[in-house]
């Protein structure tokens, strides 16, 4: 049958049997740089589309609607004159760290891709640490924005990196003991086996109310941590002009700009993977004839389905909530979410070892 | 040549470029930033010994967490080459003196460590580095000492928020 699975494992086997096994690797390797490249455009196209869609239709607007049919080339034709712009470099900037920052935000974005499972058996690196990994990398997108906004050389760039240090520092907090209170249900951080054990069941459903406030506790420290309004300090437009990005221009303000809308889809994949089950289709406990029904439903499509369902919800939030201030923002993380999220891994771990969940 | 092998020589040639660049950087933020470079390539070779939790804590705690203070605080300095201080020379001379003896030391006490001759690191096997084993050896061989460090980390958070308090 027609399968990610099996065309990889094609492509495996013929390598192999006409290569040695370093050229087979290199291939492997150029494969895999080919297929990260064009998510990351096709991802970037259909995100900045669909964002700008959700804002419309949140306020009963049509939104993008000339360029293609129902403007759905608006954004390919934005990417084009982002690609004819002049990148500037202003004249006081660190010109070696300006032009870096850019592509080192877009490689760490690219570096979390590695463990994410798209599809049964099809993943880059299926390494025993996987989640921890994730938290790991995304945390060194920071650097990156902090290197911008300082090679910049202006006092809005500055501000903008500063509080976006603070932000995604303090929430990455929540977000790594949410992401611990399922994996003390799971006794693994392999992506694959936390797959695996979502067979019978999705964690949200499985792991009763302490899995739902770790969800909510997740999705909120992760729009924080992607710099998502209602958490966007680091580029409030009304105060900052553009926050950290505020100096670039062209090619160099889109790769920003797509970092974005990339991190922003792989925390919804990973949030999938913890919570509903990766690629795993809708399960209930022992009902053999549902289960087959819902197995005939291709694996990556569960994926993308319930990782775009979490993008807009995301989308979803911003257009809903007004901005917090900066002292809102770090005591709501310090005071309310960091204890909550450290309570309910305590009661996770009572559920666990009591055996309460399903 | 393997590519374990070309992946191992070009990590170690990044890691003592990039902490001879630390060095050299008149910029104290570019130090910083080699310094991160030199993280990233010592976790890569934590991979290549297959101790994947090591390499990952090393990039949470040094390149993550650590590195990011580091530049908070030195971004908002605001160092210039004009502003800092220029060392006498005399000082120059003795700290290059000390290190050299402290790097003499060193490499004379590896050179006769002789439980270490004759023996290979394990390349891409061993699972001396993997998270249960870790955990195991924490929580049962060390625990006594990794609780008190529990403590110690507890006592200097305590520290942290007395001092930042107003009065």
């Amino acid at each position: 049958m027609f399968s990610l699975q099996g065309i990889t494992n094609g492509i495996e086997k013929w390598l192999h049997n006409n290569m040695s096994a370093n050229m087979a690797l290199l291939v492997e390797c150029a494969i895999v740089i080919f297929l990260a490249i064009s998510l990351f455009a096709i991802l970037g196209l259909i995100l900045v589309l669909m964002e700008r869609k959700v804002a419309a239709h949140m306020q009963i607007r049509l939104g993008p609607n000339r360029v293609g049919p129902f403007g759905m080339l608006q954004t390919t034709a934005d990417t084009l004159k982002l690609l004819l712009k002049e990148g500037l470099t202003p004249d006081g900037a660190d010109k070696f760290l300006f032009n870096l920052a850019p592509f080192v935000i877009m490689i760490v974005a690219m570096l979390i891709l590695a463990p994410i499972a798209f599809a049964t058996g099809f993943q880059i690196w299926d390494l025993n640490i996987g989640v921890l990994y994730v938290t790991a990398i995304s945390s060194i997108s920071v650097i990156a924005i902090l290197m911008a906004g300082w090679a910049s050389n202006n006092k809005y760039s500055m501000l903008g990196a500063m509080r976006s240090g603070a932000q995604i520092v303090s929430y990455e907090l929540s977000a790594g003991l949410s992401i611990i209170s399922i994996v003390v249900l799971t006794g693994s951080l392999q992506i694959s086996e936390i797959i695996e054990s979502q067979r019978n069941g999705w964690w949200l459903f499985k792991g009763h109310i302490p899995a739902v406030i770790a969800f909510v506790i997740f999705i909120i420290a992760v729009t924080a941590e992607t710099n998502r309004a209602p958490f966007d300090l680091a580029e409030a437009e009304s105060e900052l002009t553009a926050g950290f990005h505020t100096e670039y221009s062209g090619m160099r303000f889109a790769l920003f700009f797509l970092a974005e809308y990339i991190n922003i889809f792989i925390v919804c994949a990973i949030g999938a993977t913890l919570f509903l089950g990766g690629w795993m289709p809708l399960h209930i406990g022992s009902w053999q004839g549902f289960n087959h029904i819902m197995d005939f439903i291709p694996s990556s499509v569960w994926f993308f389905g319930k990782t775009f369902l979490l993008i807009f919800l995301i989308m979803w939030f911003r257009w809903t909530f007004p901005r917090l201030r900066v002292d809102q923002l770090l005591s709501l993380e310090w005071k309310y979410l960091l204890p909550i999220s450290m309570f309910n891994l305590l009661l996770m771990t009572v559920v666990a070892i009591m055996g309460w969940h399903f | 040549m393997s590519i374990t092998v070309v992946l191992f020589w070009f990590l170690t040639a990044l890691a003592l470029l990039s902490a001879i660049m630390v060095l050299l950087s008149k910029n104290p933020v570019h130090s910083v930033l080699w310094l991160i470079v030199v993280f990233f390539a010592i976790s890569g070779h934590y991979i290549l010994l297959n101790a994947q939790f090591l390499a990952i804590v090393n990039l949470i705690v040094y390149a993550g967490a650590i590195m990011v203070l580091f530049l908070f605080v030195i971004m908002l300095m605001n160092l210039n080459a004009e502003t800092e201080p220029q060392k006498n020379t005399w000082l120059k001379l003795a700290g290059a003196i000390s290190g050299g003896s402290l790097l003499l030391i060193l490499v004379s006490v590896i050179r006769s460590a002789t439980d270490m001759t004759g023996r290979t690191a394990q390349v891409g096997e061993g699972n001396i580095g993997l998270i249960s084993n870790l955990g195991k050896a924490l929580f049962s061989e060390y625990v006594v000492p990794f609780e008190i460090s529990s403590v110690l980390f507890l006592s200097a958070m305590v520290g942290a928020v007395v001092i930042g308090k107003k009065d």
